[in-house]
């Protein structure tokens, strides 16, 4: 079980968290012409990549706010953990 | 006392208690502080169970989790406990247990003869023997595979033990308490270090209670009985035995299971079965020490051959002889502590060295002892069937490959050691990748790819000195990497006999024409002609000779056998064993008890049941309940003889005809506020929500990203910045994170609040016809006229003294309100409703005619908005915004969601008007169509209308709109049904809608 840094509150269990998946997918702007595959990328296309992967948690029984994770898919080490809104190094 | 194999004044037993106990129906005694296996050894006992395969008597091989033989089954207060080490399981008043894999009787046992028929059984003979004619698989294959397999029988009955589930965190945890974990406990607790120190034996010491040494002057006993009064002392301390660390995770997450009463006589009422620990520690000591290895001969598996290790403590811990004419066969200096052990007990045994001529402390004491010893010499077979009679001896040339002067010499066991193998699963389990030690001809853990070291044994250590040093060093430096506070204790002085290298034989050849079972896997019947036969058949990789001949896959996880497998097939292979490589270490390193895992998430407690405030009214008014989601509501509400469908009936009709009362607490109910919630809503709905005014209500239809339906329901504005949500009780938790997910991620400039207040409010849906005069009733002063309070209105006011909410929403398309209050008042609401509404024949009415009601007005709900359908396939096409842009708009452009026969909702009534069409029955054109028949849709949701008084129900139906009038058929294949049934419209009653607006 992977012991996660919710940058609100702590090392907390997984079990208190939610995968939430991709985190560097970035929501087309509302009203925006894009093309089918712009659309079908955002929301069906993400990669699964071994090693490193910025990923979203929601802290669903803790603070309930999503933080970014970045985490490495094979091994499990976590990194370093973000708020929602802060820049990724 | 017939105890003929107990010595007199030793070992470490309870002599004053005695114990009895029953062994396959026949009683035995034995002391407190014995295990199955010490008891019956010292009544001479050996005979304990059969083998796997051909059915071989088995008999007692180890002294710990490594036992591979003596399985047994357990039954305690009217339960059986299957899979029961005999070696772990300690003894209690009363305890009976029996041996597993024989019938009639373990000395009786008809299945041995498949030992006579073993030419049918080699190596994969499951891949070949069962496999012509295929009609044989399923009535005779099959079942006497299923007969044939397992060790016990589990109770299929509900287990009514305890089991707990415990969370902890330390800094450092220790697995073992031997002479490296007792060390580097004390290291790190006198540095202030939060440890846990875990042991699996009753017994803390590990080796120090069988060894004979001495640290800082005193034995090993004493030393292992100071340390732990002082680790036991110290706050920051937590010292378990009975408690095997059995699995290694992610992120230094071990988890440990604590056997509490397993050696009690009957459950404490408090006092849990087992008890399961999830420990989140900082570091890792792995101590858990070595396993002894098997030397391989003929007949090696017959009762009376064991570990030497195993025999020496049978005597130190338990003060038992594992027999009276012992022979030692051994490759290295382990045997001789043995034999010296037996000699001390006035003994003589026979040490037969496979080794020329060795030199060491140890064997000089054993020379002085004038035990017999004989160089160069090996056993090649056991003889005696169910227990060790006597054994064929013979010299062994220089290279091992020629026997010379075969004899036999009587005895009534063979204690064997090939060397230790250190137990590395736990470091394997971290994922760190072992090396070979070719010193030790073993695997030692290699590089941390977590927080951990091994220690001691279990790291190839094996002197003491070496180990005390390295553990007091080990637990000072991790612990000082926490703590920080460099209070390091001196290494006491350790006293050991020094040994002297092993012989890496370990396999003792056929002597011509003979052909000896040579067994490699004892739980598995796994013999060395096994493996030279799969490695024949072309078997490469030692992972598929693992699976083909099963070595290693019994619930020993093959302790004492993987070595000497890996051996083998590198030996035959011209390889080394590093090349050979080994087979994965999974969790658990011991079998766990499905109870353990499980805990108290047993039954009602396997989840949390949320019930509203009005529940206990329910219950006294014979409700019936149901499970939505973890919410308990009433299904309906009995009344004398009622089954569920006249309940359900009579509570629709008089909803119909009347009013009724149904309890939608369980909806999900969320706060929005903010100053810019209107154009957030306006994000998150398909409809336009920038105009609501003040004190109305509105119903919205959410989508996924991709163009599904999501949820639906109502949101009220209460205020000019301030909504109220609410969601399906399904969904309530899902929309809530979808919400947060916009907020905090996609839309942050929103300035935007949400918060679940489900729990918060009670609600009670007033609905009928004369629900309008219970309202006028229950609020005398408020407006409640068509014009006061019209449809979709929301009104603030006081019932009795209590503030309440009032939504003029219907979800059963009649004159309908729901009424909120506050949770705690839940209670007198609902009885104001009820006592107040009975001049109306107001009728509390539960889920199932809340259903009725909906269908037949072709409101869609979960079963219609399944996670598959989109606006339009629901009918709810009308409420997707043209001009503004929402969350999952963007897919509804995808051409499968623009094509013009998709599914459509439609409604469907059996021609005969009499016949209900179950739940999920397809609709076809062409009931006898070849198959697979071409549906057109599903029935998604059933009830018998109490409007029109026959059945009816809702169907997702290709290109439904056009289909209505048509003529079809229901099909059910589960139900064996085929119903005529006609096409109409999902607004089956009132499709203008005019009740509601009444």
């Amino acid at each position: 079980m992977l012991y996660i840094n919710c940058p609100h509150c702590g090392l907390r269990s997984q079990n208190e968290f939610a995968y939430g998946g991709d985190a560097t997918v970035k929501r087309p702007e509302l009203n925006k012409e894009i093309s089918d595959q712009e659309w079908d990328n955002f929301v069906y296309l993400r990669k699964s990549p071994r090693g490193k992967h910025l990923e979203l948690w929601h802290h669903i029984s803790g603070c309930r706010q999503w933080i970014k994770v970045e985490r490495d898919t094979s091994t499990h080490e976590i990194f370093k953990t973000y708020k929602a809104n802060e820049a990724i190094e | 006392m017939s105890q003929d194999f107990r010595l007199d004044n030793v070992g470490m037993v309870n002599r004053e208690k005695k114990i009895s106990f029953k062994f396959n129906g026949k009683k035995y005694f034995g002391f407190e502080g014995d295990t199955i296996a010490s008891a019956l050894i010292a009544n001479g006992v050996h005979l304990v169970g059969r083998s796997f395969k051909y059915h071989r008597p088995r008999g007692f091989f180890g002294v710990g989790v490594d036992e591979p033989y003596a399985i047994l089954q357990l039954d305690r207060n009217n339960e059986r406990d299957p899979n029961i080490r005999a070696t772990e399981q300690e003894i209690f008043e009363g305890l009976e247990v029996k041996s597993v894999n024989c019938w009639p009787s373990v000395n009786f046992d008809i299945g041995a003869i498949n030992n006579f028929l073993k030419m049918f059984f080699p190596a994969g003979f499951y891949y070949k023997t069962f496999m012509w004619p295929p009609s044989f698989w399923y009535k005779i294959y099959e079942p006497f595979i299923r007969m044939a397999a397992g060790f016990g029988e589990a109770s299929i009955k509900h287990d009514k033990e305890r089991y707990e589930h415990k969370y902890e965190y330390c800094d450092l945890l220790i697995t073992g308490s031997g002479p490296s974990g007792l060390a580097s406990a004390y290291a790190a607790a006198k540095n202030g270090a939060r440890v846990i120190l875990a042991e699996d034996k009753p017994r803390f010491g590990g080796s120090l209670l069988t060894s004979d040494v001495n640290i800082g002057n005193q034995t090993g006993v004493e030393w292992t009985e100071k340390i732990i009064a002082e680790l036991k002392s110290m706050p920051n301390v937590t010292v378990k035995n009975r408690s095997q660390v059995f699995g290694y995770y992610d992120h230094n997450m071990l988890v440990m299971s604590e056997r509490i009463s397993d050696h009690l006589p009957k459950t404490q009422k408090y006092l849990p079965k087992q008890r399961l620990w999830y420990i989140r520690a900082n570091e890792v000591l792995i101590s858990s020490g070595s396993i002894e290895r098997p030397l391989v001969f003929g007949n090696n598996d017959t009762p009376g051959v064991m570990l030497s290790s195993a025999a020496k403590e049978y005597m130190k811990v338990y003060g038992v002889l594992v027999g009276k004419k012992p022979l030692i066969f051994t490759n290295n200096d382990s045997g001789y502590e043995t034999a010296i052990e037996f000699k001390k007990n006035g003994v003589n045994p026979i040490i037969l060295d496979t080794r020329s001529n060795p030199s060491s402390d140890i064997i000089t004491e054993a020379k002085n002892l004038n035990i017999e010893i004989r160089f160069s010499y090996v056993v090649v077979a056991a003889k005696g069937y169910k227990k060790v009679k006597s054994a064929d001896i013979a010299k062994i040339s220089d290279d091992k490959k020629e026997l010379f002067n075969i004899e036999n010499i009587e005895c009534d066991c063979i204690c064997v050691s090939g060397f230790w193998t250190p137990s590395i699963h736990l470091a394997s389990q971290s994922g760190n990748k072992s090396k070979f030690n070719e010193k030790i001809d073993a695997f030692v853990p290699d590089k941390s790819k977590q927080k951990e070291n091994t220690i001691g044994s279990a790291n190839g250590i094996f002197t003491l000195e070496e180990t005390i040093k390295d553990a007091f060093d080990k637990g000072f430096d991790v612990s000082n990497k926490i703590t920080e506070k460099n209070n390091k204790v001196s290494v006491p002085t350790v006293v050991e006999k020094k040994s002297t290298d092993h012989d890496k034989f370990w396999c003792v050849p056929l002597p011509k024409g003979k052909s000896y079972k040579r067994f490699l896997d004892f739980q598995n019947d796994v013999a060395v002609s096994d493996i030279e036969l799969a490695l024949r058949e072309g078997f490469r990789s030692i992972e598929h000779v693992k699976r083909y001949t099963t070595l290693g896959m019994a619930t020993d996880q093959g302790k004492t056998s993987n070595l000497n497998g890996l051996q083998l097939v590198s030996d035959i292979e011209n390889k080394v064993v590093p090349q050979v490589g080994h087979t994965t270490f999974r969790p658990p390193y011991t079998p766990v008890s499905i109870g353990a895992i499980v805990g108290r998430e047993v039954g009602k407690h396997s989840k949390p049941t949320r019930k509203s405030p009005m529940h206990s009214w329910h219950e006294k008014n014979n409700a019936v309940f149901v499970d939505a989601g973890v919410w308990l509501r009433p299904r309906y509400y009995k009344q004398g003889n009622e089954g569920l469908f006249e309940a359900s009936k009579r509570e629709a009709k008089n909803v119909r005809q009347n009013v009724g009362v149904c309890d939608v607490t369980t909806l999900g109910k969320i706060d929005v506020k903010g100053p810019d919630a209107a154009e957030f809503l306006n994000r998150v709905y398909t409809n336009a929500w920038l105009k609501l005014p003040v004190g109305k209500a509105r119903y919205g239809v959410m989508l996924r990203e991709d163009g599904i339906v999501m949820d639906d329901g109502t949101t009220t504005r209460i205020s000019e910045n301030h909504y109220h949500m609410t969601t399906t009780t399904a969904q309530a938790a899902n929309v809530l994170s979808h919400l947060e997910y916009y907020l905090q991620l996609v839309w942050p400039e929103l300035n935007v609040n949400v918060v679940s207040t489900t729990e918060q409010w009670a609600g009670a849906a007033i609905a009928g016809p004369n629900s309008r005069k219970l309202l006028m009733k229950l609020f005398p002063n408020l407006d409640v006229s068509n014009e006061g309070l019209p449809f979709m209105g929301y009104k603030e006011a006081d019932l009795f003294g209590v503030p309440a909410k009032i939504y003029r929403i219907s979800f059963s398309g009649e004159l309908a309100y729901e009424i909120n209050v506050e949770s705690d008042n839940g209670y007198f609401m609902w009885e104001k409703i009820m006592e107040v509404g009975k001049e109306f024949q107001i009728q509390p009415y539960g889920t199932e005619a809340l259903s009725t009601l909906r269908i037949e007005m072709g409101h869609v709900a979960g079963s219609e908005l399944d996670g598959r359908t989109i606006p339009y396939d629901a009918s709810l096409e009308g409420l997707v915004s043209k001009k503004k842009d929402f969350i999952g708009k963007r897919s509804l452009n995808r051409s499968a969601f623009t094509s013009t026969d998709r599914e459509k909702l439609v409604g469907v009534v059996p021609i005969d008007k009499t016949t209900s069409i179950p739940e999920g029955s397809y609709i076809v054109k062409d009931p006898k169509a070849k198959l697979p028949n071409p549906k057109l849709g599903h029935v998604s949701a059933s009830c018998w209308s109490v409007e029109y008084d026959n059945p009816f129900s809702l169907a997702i139906i290709k290109d439904g709109k056009n289909m209505i009038g048509q003529k079809l058929f229901a099909m059910s294949p589960l139900k064996n049904k085929t119903i005529p049934v006609e096409i109409v419209s999902s607004h089956y009653v009132d499709p203008e809608g005019k009740r509601v607006r009444s």
